[in-house]
């Protein structure tokens, strides 16, 4: 057995990639060996870590010392001093802003905050590309527990009971879902992995595919079980080279440990996964427009229904799922339902994980439980608003989500109660804005995005999307009309009710809330042809 | 995979390999790296350290370095920090010496007397 007195975590998700940990890994390894320490000190490459805006972050065990940035250039000092002499390199430490604490242990409660970890429970701890390091920390007990103790009604009973929701944006409650496909009767089933995260500002599953892609292998493979399925899809965006290419080895480690293909544990159920690349279109991210996408279509929605739940990939049932929803599906199983509930709210259960980004102090991959409110996450883990500045708005969950005002900071951030305040929680991402930033501008920004987007499949989304594009505009350059906010309401709610697909109905939420929280601004921007932050130009 | 019994042997095998990540209260094995231990030869105290603790298969151990505590002359320094016990300071602790104190104050908890310089 390899024995090590140290092990360096090199972060390896794409933030950290980006940032140059690639150069940092490979100093570290030839410093080390410079140093003869390469039999004493394991570099490991790692999946996020979280604090992505210190990117490149290593971590030093068994003391836990968190270092970032790392330059190369930090590299010699870190293994000279740190490594061989055992001092711990203080100027290199990573601190979060604003206090400038240092993060002493990746795990300690004073770093982690209010933050509870179960879908990322693995990430920044262990190798990815290890399925011994996943195996370590009860991976694939889950499905052995499944395959050789429980009927799959039963795990179909235990996912509804745990009262877990998709992740994905929509919150359609998973257990439900598997039962609708495991009730259809087929002669073949299949799962699908939606891993098409094309919100921008969204990273999130990207992160969870690159730290733990063997979670979303168990989390398949259970649902297969669960509905009779013997064939999976991941489904992942073409761009996301790190989460491809992690998954795939992690898909030849499972087949190589019998862990897909046939006969898994000894039961006679046979599960086996294939990737698919997405193209980029942003609308495939929709069930029915990926499922287009896999049998070799256009990537064009389908009018539902039927659902995918009982005609989708070449008109078999098949379960879709989302990356996060597929992560949480070990845990559950293992710590059962009560244990799931005690997370989150009545009625969301469970965590959300979110990528936190744009005016905020610190920047990265955070989890935490179900009905949090803006105000935790923007202020005792995000480290609040940088450069003295107001916080004005956070937008929920990529382009398509909601928009909150200040006046939401208290509202709960759960699918239903973001619902009920007239906003959505959508997929993961955060963003957040302070009040330098011009609303109108804004809007006019998201709306080119989904004009783009559009796959001009249907009138309301096709047509919609580009007038609200051309009147927003309009008002943007100053020759706004009076009946341009009742105009752009009408033409958003009648491609919310209208549209065959999520894009077209999703489209104008942030806009509907935009118009609803901060009106004046518009009205500015008409009425008087000023911006009242004096930053768009006008 | 066939059965529960083989996922729990490598679960098993691999928590061994990852056991210094995790937070616990683990028998430490402290060399002083400062220049002087250095000079003095704890790299080679150091190597004998690993060489010894992978042949018993020790993985409740971990091995850290310290800087120069101040005695320089005693050097190569190691601490052995045993969980609830008082730190227990070797000096001029060779290679051969290293070996000796993991068999008989690591593993059997015998402090070997003659080495030590200092305790608590």
């Amino acid at each position: 057995m390899e024995f090590y007195r140290s092990h360096v975590l090199v972060c390896g998700g794409t933030p950290c990639v980006l940032g140059g940990c690639k150069a940092v890994r490979d100093a570290l390894i030839g410093e080390i060996h410079r140093q003869g320490l390469s039999r004493e000190i394991k570099v490991v490459e790692t999946g996020c870590l979280g604090p992505c805006d210190l990117g490149p972050v290593i971590v030093v065990y068994p003391e836990g010392t968190f270092y970032g940035p790392v330059k190369v250039e930090d590299v010699p000092l870190i293994v000279e001093e740190h490594l061989l002499k055992g001092r711990v390199v203080d100027r290199l430490i990573a601190r979060e802003r604003p206090a400038e604490k240092e993060i002493v242990k990746y795990e300690a409660p004073s770093y982690l905050g209010p933050q509870k970890r179960i879908v990322l429970r693995n990430c920044g701890l262990i190798d990815p590309e290890s399925v011994e390091e996943y195996i370590g920390r009860d991976g694939y007990a889950a499905l052995g527990r499944c395959l050789s103790q429980m009927k799959p009604g039963e795990v179909i009973d235990l996912v509804k009971r745990s009262g877990l929701v998709g992740r994905g944006g929509a919150a359609f409650p998973t257990g439900l879902k598997w039962e609708f496909t495991a009730k259809a009767d087929a002669d073949q089933k299949y799962i699908l992995c939606n891993a098409d995260e094309g919100e921008p500002g969204t990273f999130k599953d990207r992160l969870i595919l690159e730290g733990d892609p063997h979670s979303i292998i168990e989390g398949m493979a259970i649902a297969g079980y669960a509905v009779g399925a013997d064939k999976g899809f991941v489904y992942i965006r073409g761009e996301y080279v790190i989460s491809i290419e992690r998954m795939q080895k992690a898909i030849d480690q499972a087949r190589r440990l019998g862990l897909l293909g046939e006969n898994i544990f000894g039961s006679g159920f046979g599960f086996d996964i294939e990737i698919r690349k997405g193209a980029g279109a942003y609308v495939c991210g929709e069930e029915t427009a990926l499922i287009e996408s896999i049998e070799g279509g256009r990537g064009e929605p389908r009018i539902k229904p039927p659902y995918p739940g009982t005609h989708g990939l070449w008109g078999k049932p098949t379960v879709v799922n989302n990356v996060e929803t597929l992560a949480n599906i070990p845990p559950i199983i293992l710590n059962g339902p009560e244990w799931f509930r005690g997370f989150g709210t009545e009625r969301c259960p469970g965590t959300k994980v979110f990528t936190l980004t744009g005016d905020i102090n610190n920047k990265g991959l955070i989890e935490v439980p179900m009905g949090i409110t803006l105000r935790q996450v923007i202020y005792e883990i995000g480290g609040g608003i940088p450069g003295g500045r107001e916080f004005k708005m956070a937008q929920t969950g990529g382009t398509s989500g909601g928009c909150l005002p200040r006046e939401l900071l208290d509202v709960p951030m759960d699918y239903f109660s973001l619902a009920e305040a007239g906003s959505a929680l959508g997929s993961g991402a955060l963003l957040i804005m302070d009040d330098s930033h011009c609303i109108v501008d804004i809007a006019r920004c998201f709306m080119k995005f989904f004009r783009h987007e559009s796959c001009g499949k249907c009138t309301p989304c096709r047509e919609g999307t580009d007038r609200l594009y051309e009147i927003m505009d309009m008002v943007s350059s100053g020759r706004g009309r009076a009946q341009d906010i009742d105009l752009m309401t009408e033409l958003a709610q009648v491609m919310q009710r209208a549209s065959l697909c999520g894009l077209g109905q999703a489209a104008p939420v942030p806009v509907l809330t935009m118009l609803k929280y901060f009106r004046d601004e518009f009205e500015a921007h008409i009425a008087d042809r000023t911006c009242p932050t004096g930053t768009c130009g006008l | 995979m066939k059965s529960l019994e083989e996922l729990e042997r490598i679960k098993k095998e691999a928590q061994a390999m990852t056991k210094l990540r995790e937070d616990k209260e683990n028998t430490k094995i402290v060399v002083g790296m400062g220049t002087c231990g250095i000079a003095a030869g704890a790299r080679e105290t150091l190597a004998a350290i690993m060489d010894e603790l992978a042949k018993r298969n020790l993985q409740d151990v971990v091995v850290t370095q310290t800087g120069c505590v101040g005695l320089c002359e005693q050097e190569p320094i190691v601490d052995i920090v045993k969980p609830g016990k008082p730190k227990v300071t070797y000096g001029r602790v060779t290679g051969e010496r290293a070996r000796q104190i993991i068999a008989s104050h690591v593993v059997n908890d015998r402090v070997v007397g003659e080495w030590v310089i200092a305790t608590g």
